[in-house]
């Protein structure tokens, strides 16, 4: 099977600080790719030059053998920490969004047949999500799971062919993020997703990813940390619990301990 | 217990906030009844009475001239120079807003004009209004315009482009064009703020009518007052400046009430 998404040589340069250097990535179609790393190893630049976000400093990356422009497109889905739902509009407004924008260029707004059959797709897409009774709320009426469910709704509407995750279930109680995670595996099974999640925590990346990557710097300068950017320090393909439980422990152990020897980083890594 | 941590019931607040407006009415009527007690025939601090006299003159007959009720000339006068310039000025607002807060190429383009009229006291600008546009209506709703207009256009554009960057995107990989994204995303979300900006621009634009009243009109809230200063008419001028702060106080109000009503996400969950 020929690669879906297709990283090769990619830089990341803020002036002379190098946040990411030399990243190689292939990603399968239905693959469930985490990404772990300490602070500032580049993860969520990594997956906003993926979004489209920002553009490399070198390298190119492929979507179906495509190169991609530097701009955010319907071909990739996003879901962030917060602020990823429209605050202003109900949740079935919020996940009727994509299929207003593709079918209204100049009004963004449905009417008659075409509402109709937008709204139904949308409540189909917020059952799926667990949202069928919320469906009037607005998201300031919701949970910060609910809104979360919401997000995913939004993007998965679109059928995007890769859904990226930033840090989703980041700010939610761990009961509810169990909820979570069993909603976007069973979404991953059903809709055949192909996933990419940024996460810190590293208990989570292991549960659900098929392959968990992790970032970090390979050498570091004491004198001058910026001159050397992240690459992937492991990129473990996980196929039994077997695979996960060393995984797990081999990540957590090379990676904690710099987390802690380093006094200016603010998130850790942990079990949370 | 801290003052901080003392909260005010509402019934009681209201109670509480009419104390200090009724002592100040108590001594202007202590101070004005003193001074008739000295010199019946006092001007400058009028009795109620005396005001009602001044008003009715003005509420009652009709101008011979005219053939109109002065006071609600006055009234319909100015409250129209006042709605056309706030219009305008909101309008503007929106249009400017959002394309500036939208798309960062056009405000780097025209967000330092915008600033640089806006640090231009308006006021200097009146005589260039009065030559260039005459002394009639478009001269004073003009300096309404240019008076408010840059500021809130600032606010506007400055609320857009902080709405936060991951709706933006999330947009984007929604399918939403930049099109899209100021009608369905900025627009919506710019309007409870562009009602709060017009609330803030009541006051200076009430200060910018009665100064183009003042200096060229010859009808208008503005133009009453400064006409019967000559005439040290006191008695006119206090219920005129007390029926300005009350439609200011009634147009404060109707603008909350729309904001509250059209856009309930925007105040708070519990709607």
């Amino acid at each position: 099977m020929s690669a879906l998404l297709s990283l090769s040589n990619i830089w990341v340069e803020y002036g002379d600080k190098i946040v990411i250097e030399n990243v190689d990535l292939d990603i399968e179609e239905g693959a469930f790719v985490s990404i772990v790393g300490p602070s500032g190893a580049g993860k969520s630049s990594l997956l906003r030059i993926i979004l489209g976000q920002e553009i490399p400093t070198r390298g190119t990356i492929l979507l179906d053998g495509q190169r991609l422009g530097g701009e955010c497109g319907p071909d990739r889905g996003v879901v962030f920490q917060r602020y990823s739902v429209f605050p202003h509009i109900s949740a079935l407004r919020n996940t009727m969004f994509g299929l207003e924008c593709e079918q209204a260029p100049l009004s963004a707004r449905l009417f008659g047949t075409a509402h109709k059959a937008a709204k139904a797709m949308a409540m189909e897409m917020l059952d799926a999500v667990g949202l069928a009774d919320s469906m009037h709320l607005y998201p300031a009426q919701m949970s910060g799971g609910m809104q979360q469910r919401l997000a995913i709704a939004q993007a998965l509407i679109k059928r995007p062919r890769i859904l990226l995750l930033d840090e989703p279930f980041g700010a939610l109680d761990p009961g509810i993020r169990a909820d979570m995670h069993a909603l976007i595996t069973r979404l991953w099974n059903d809709y055949a997703l192909t996933i990419i999640m940024v996460t810190h925590d590293i208990r989570e990346a292991f549960k659900l990813g098929t392959r968990v990557l992790a970032l970090d710097k390979r050498r570091h300068d004491p004198d001058a940390p910026h001159r050397f950017g992240a690459t992937a320090v492991y990129d473990l393909a996980l196929r039994n619990r077997k695979d996960r439980a060393a995984g797990e422990e081999l990540v957590a152990a090379s990676l904690t301990p710099k987390i802690d020897a380093n006094p200016n980083t603010k998130e850790s890594i942990g079990h949370g | 217990m801290r003052w901080v941590n003392r909260h005010v019931r509402r019934r009681e607040a209201v109670l509480i906030g009419a104390v200090p407006i009724l002592l100040l009415v108590l001594l202007y009527l202590f101070l004005a009844a003193q001074r008739h007690a000295i010199n019946p025939l006092d001007k400058i601090l009028p009795l109620p009475g005396g005001m009602a006299e001044g008003m009715a003159n003005l509420l009652f007959n009709t101008d011979q001239l005219t053939g109109k009720i002065i006071f609600w000339a006055d009234t319909f006068a100015s409250l129209q120079r006042l709605g056309i310039g706030l219009g305008i000025a909101t309008l503007f607002t929106l249009l400017i807003g959002l394309v500036l807060g939208v798309l960062p190429p056009m405000r780097a383009t025209f967000g330092p004009l915008v600033t640089v009229i806006a640090v231009i006291p308006p006021i200097a600008l009146l005589p260039i209004l009065f030559i260039a546009l005459g002394l009639g209506e478009t001269a004073k709703v003009a300096l309404i315009v240019i008076g408010i207009a840059p500021v809130m256009i600032r606010d506007i554009t400055a609320y857009v482009s902080g709405l936060p960057r991951e709706q933006i995107i999330k947009a984007q990989t929604l399918g939403a064009s930049s099109w899209q994204i100021m009608i369905r995303v900025a627009l919506p979300q710019a309007m409870p703020r562009l009602l709060h900006a017009m609330r803030l621009a009541l006051g200076p634009a009430w200060v910018f009518l009665i100064s183009a009243e003042a200096i060229a009109s010859d009808i208008g809230l503005g133009y009453r007052i400064f006409l019967v200063r000559r005439y040290l008419s006191m008695d006119v001028i206090i219920p005129y400046v007390a029926w300005i702060a009350l439609l200011a106080i009634a147009m404060d109000a109707v603008l909350v009430l729309i904001s509250k009503r059209m856009f309930p996400w925007a105040h708070g969950a519990g709607h």
